[in-house]
């Protein structure tokens, strides 16, 4: 190599510095960041977002995101600086030497394209094997990387397969040349965590096979635990911490890196009140699909003033659908929903203004579930005049306090758009805009599945006092069960449209569960970084419960 | 952003107060600074423009249909553009002409989203058979050729203003409903507007405060460049003789009535059509200038 630095190890990163535009001016980005990995070694870039975990993880590829510059910093890969190279020899890394697997394989997939052809594009682009040899290789790493029918399912087109499939066939991809570094970033995010398991112990597989070297890039410490043999704490992009992995999980030196830790220690302490005799709401036998295809299938359980109902089930049990019939979005075809034992209109648009203030939603992503166009005052404002007939002195006194209520400084933020305020702030507003119409019952539709962990935690705290002061009544719709142990008090569970299990949380959490409970519970990643590898000695042998994973 | 938090309130992750921001007058003044050269010059015809159609009669010492000398005068101190076929003063009549013909068609494009915008939301928000019945109903109005439909319907019901007005408006609210009914379908669907309709919001409040906000941006884009069919549309029709009647002036006509002079190697009668043209061509360039800022295109840097 004519480059003078020569590193002995795969990928060596120095003092790398990031800038990104912001108006007219460069703020730094990433402050300094060095790192080092050799083959078969996985390295974790763990924080929030915002904390440069992806920009680092780009930079490894010797790439900047558009608005960005790498400022300072040397970027050493196999001893070749890739700051130093050609726009064109960069590019013959990529996808070549260097492989990069994206959050959102359903995102980073053509739909117009067969799999297979998609795997081969690389190889054959950059003249490494003919059209036929990577076809059968595709063959060969689906196999390889357990997928099922691996001989077809290449000829599958992307929205043929499930999640999990989808982000295997990626991974296959970035195997296509058979790199020296891949790099991950958040590959399980989107996925239930049945089928989170299948994908990391993929992941885990092929570097150990091909002794390639990884960047995982995630913000789930559970997840890094079992991944990584190295962890870098990162937050506003600099390197908190850095250790391998039993050391760091064990015996964490910052306060920032114990906090992160200490996420998962969040839980309710306060009883529910005794419930009364009639539920605030019920769902009686409800029946409910969209055209023939039947989504809920004689759903029934009640949830009482003061109580948290936790719903749990992976995408495609229904959860989200048991919501739109409560709210009336969806009218069941059999069945119905009770409030204070008076039956609710079956379509909302048949129901009072009194049913409907009664009962509020908070939705999963911030982003989408406040008019970006209306300012905080209006959207926290809105129910209050809508409802509750204020205006005035009284309306903008009431849209303070619930700011006060939230945890935002009213004068800075009353007056702003919700597109200047981060993902938590945004969902606090949500929760204001609920609270607004003093309703008795808010379900929670994924709230905090979209937020970094720390804010999260805020969110749930927040709720927990909410609920307290209030008496409210909430409907939890999760699959994060880590969520569901902080903040339920009853759960019950879903699967395929089916309640399977349902009763006070500490009864469905304690042995012994229902087959497929019991699948759900060991499938949460815990900070065990041998938790892994038990759970699939343990696993193997007995019937696979993937549910998810089955072939469509 | 990672300014030390001015305020903290209680342990939260998210006290972290929003950055300061530029009032509007100023982010408008410094975009218009930034602008490039093309959006400049289209400002500034447009407002050349406008200012003609309001102060037409300050501008000019001649009224708009006055007969004040031979026809077919050349250009001279007097009538500075020379005379049309009448013997009638044509800056005089170019000057009207901005005030009929730009007004006409600014009127007409009003209605045009006034009724394709209402109908597109309603459409994209109640669904359904609304849709079905709404969007149909524009199918077969855009499968008959504009200008023929105008042109038929402008003999059975006569060729008074504010006929073409409605014509014109209505063949043109098609386009507009099927812009605005796509746009809307993608915002009918966000939490927002679900939450609004949980709230029992009614449909006024959900079409004009809730989804028109949203889908401003390609609307307003959108009215750029209808005003410039529909202007054109209107002195199309006006060469035909089917448009604004004499002896209102307007540029269409203008067009057709001192066409003769063409063949004399005179360029009177292209002065409306450059005019025309010129209008255009300059709110084009307005609202290529304004859909890359809204769209969120960069240049590629």
């Amino acid at each position: 190599m004519e480059n003078s630095p020569a590193s002995k190890h795969l990928l060596e990163i120095r003092d790398l510095r990031i800038e990104g535009q912001s108006g007219e001016e460069w703020l730094e980005i990433v402050k300094g960041v060095s790192l080092t990995l050799d083959r078969g070694q996985i390295i974790g870039l763990i924080g929030e977002s915002g904390a440069g975990k992806s920009t680092i993880g780009l930079a490894a590829m010797g790439f900047a995101r558009p608005g960005c510059r790498i400022s300072e910093g040397e970027i050493l890969f196999d001893g070749v600086d890739l700051r130093g190279l050609q726009r064109k020899e960069r590019r013959s890394l990529r996808g070549v030497r260097i492989a990069y697997v994206a959050q959102s394989a359903a995102a980073s997939f053509n739909p117009a394209h067969r799999l297979i052809d998609q795997f081969s594009e690389i190889p054959v682009e950059h003249g490494i094997s003919t059209k036929s040899e990577a076809d059968a290789d595709a063959i060969d790493l689906f196999t390889r990387l357990k997928m099922p029918f691996p001989d077809i399912i290449g000829l599958r087109y992307p929205h043929q397969v499930s999640g999990g499939q989808l982000q295997r066939a990626m991974t296959a991809m970035a195997l296509s040349c058979r790199p020296d570094l891949i790099i991950f970033d958040e590959p399980t995010t989107a996925l239930d965590v049945t089928t989170q398991i299948e994908v990391l112990a993929t992941i885990r597989d092929i570097v150990e096979q091909f002794n390639t070297a990884a960047v995982y890039i995630t913000h789930d410490l559970a997840v890094v635990a079992q991944m990584a043999d190295k962890i870098i704490v990162l937050r506003y992009g600099e390197m908190i911490e850095e250790a391998d992995t039993r050391i760091m999980l064990s015996d964490p030196k910052e306060d920032y890196t114990k906090s992160l830790w200490a996420v998962r220690s969040f839980k309710k302490t306060t009883e529910p009140p005794a419930p009364e005799p009639v539920p605030l709401l019920r769902v009686e036998h409800v029946t409910a699909g969209y055209g023939k295809e039947l989504v809920l299938k004689d759903i029934s359980f009640d949830i009482h003033r003061g109580q948290t109902v936790a719903v749990v089930g992976e995408s495609g049990s229904g959860k989200s659908t048991a919501a739109r019939v409560i709210t009336g979005l969806l009218p069941p075809t059999q069945g119905a929903v009770f409030f204070d034992g008076k039956a609710l209109p079956a379509d909302y648009r048949e129901r009072s203004k009194e049913q409907l203030r009664q009962a509020q939603m908070i939705y999963q992503m911030p982003d989408t579930a406040v008019n970006p166009r209306h300012r905080i005052r209006d959207i926290i404002g809105r129910p209050l005049s809508f409802y509750l007939g204020l205006s005035g002195e009284k309306h903008e006194q009431r849209v303070r306090e619930l700011l006060n209520m939230i945890e935002l400084e009213p004068d800075l933020f009353i007056d702003r758009y919700p597109g200047e305020l981060s993902g938590g702030q945004k969902q606090r507003v949500c929760i204001a805009r609920a609270l607004a119409a003093e309703p008795q019952f808010i379900i929670c539709d994924e709230v905090t599945s979209a937020l970094d962990q720390l804010v999260a935690e805020g969110i749930l705290k927040l709720l927990d006092r909410l609920q307290r002061e209030f008496n409210l009544a909430f409907m939890f719709i999760t699959h994060d069960l880590a969520t569901v142990r902080a903040i339920a008090d009853r759960v019950v569970v879903m699967l395929r449209g089916e309640i399977v299990e349902q009763g006070v949380k500490d009864t469905v959490f304690s042995p012994p569960h229902h087959e497929y409970t019991e699948l759900l519970l060991s499938s949460v990643p815990e900070m065990d970084p041998d938790w892994l590898d038990n759970l699939l000695k343990r696993r193997v042998g007995s019937a696979d419960l993937g549910g998810s994973d089955l072939i469509r | 952003m990672n300014e030390p938090v001015t305020k903290v309130l209680g342990d939260s992750a998210d006290a972290m107060p929003p950055p300061p921001r530029a009032g509007k007058w100023d982010i408008a003044k410094r975009e218009l600074r930034k602008a490039p050269w093309s959006a400049k010059f289209g400002l500034l015809v447009i407002a050349l423009y406008v200012l003609a159609a309001l102060f037409a009669p300050f501008l000019t010492p001649f009224g708009e249909s006055e007969i004040v000398g031979e026809s077919f005068m050349p250009w001279d101190a007097t009538f500075i553009l020379g005379t049309d076929n009448l013997g009638r003063d044509m800056l005089t009549r170019l000057l009207y002409g901005a005030r009929n013909t730009v007004g006409i068609a600014f009127i007409t494009t009003c209605v045009a989203f006034l009724i394709g915008g209402t109908g597109g939301m309603l459409a994209a928000i109640l669904g359904g058979w609304t849709d079905q019945v709404l969007s149909r109903v524009v199918d077969v109005l855009m499968a008959i050729p504009q200008l023929i439909f105008a042109l038929l319907l402008l003999t059975i019901f006569g060729t008074s203003i504010p006929v073409l007005i409605v014509i014109i408006a209505v063949l043109d609210s098609t386009r507009v409903f099927r812009l605005t009914r796509a746009v809307s379908q993608n915002v009918v669907v966000t939490d927002f507007v679900e939450s609004a309709r949980l709230r029992g919001e009614s449909l006024g409040w959900i079409s004009f405060r809730e989804v028109l906000p949203n889908i401003l941006p390609p609307l307003v884009a959108e009215f750029g460049l209808r005003f410039c069919f529909v202007f054109l549309l209107i002195a199309g029709l006006s060469f035909l003789g089917l448009g604004l009647q004499p002896p209102t002036a307007d540029w269409g006509s203008m067009v057709r009535d001192n066409a003769t002079l063409i063949t004399y190697g005179d360029i009177t009668p292209l002065l409306p059509a450059g005019a025309i043209a010129l209008l255009t061509v300059g709110v084009n360039f307005v609202v290529d200038w304004f859909l890359h800022k809204t769209s969120g295109l960069r240049d590629g840097k």
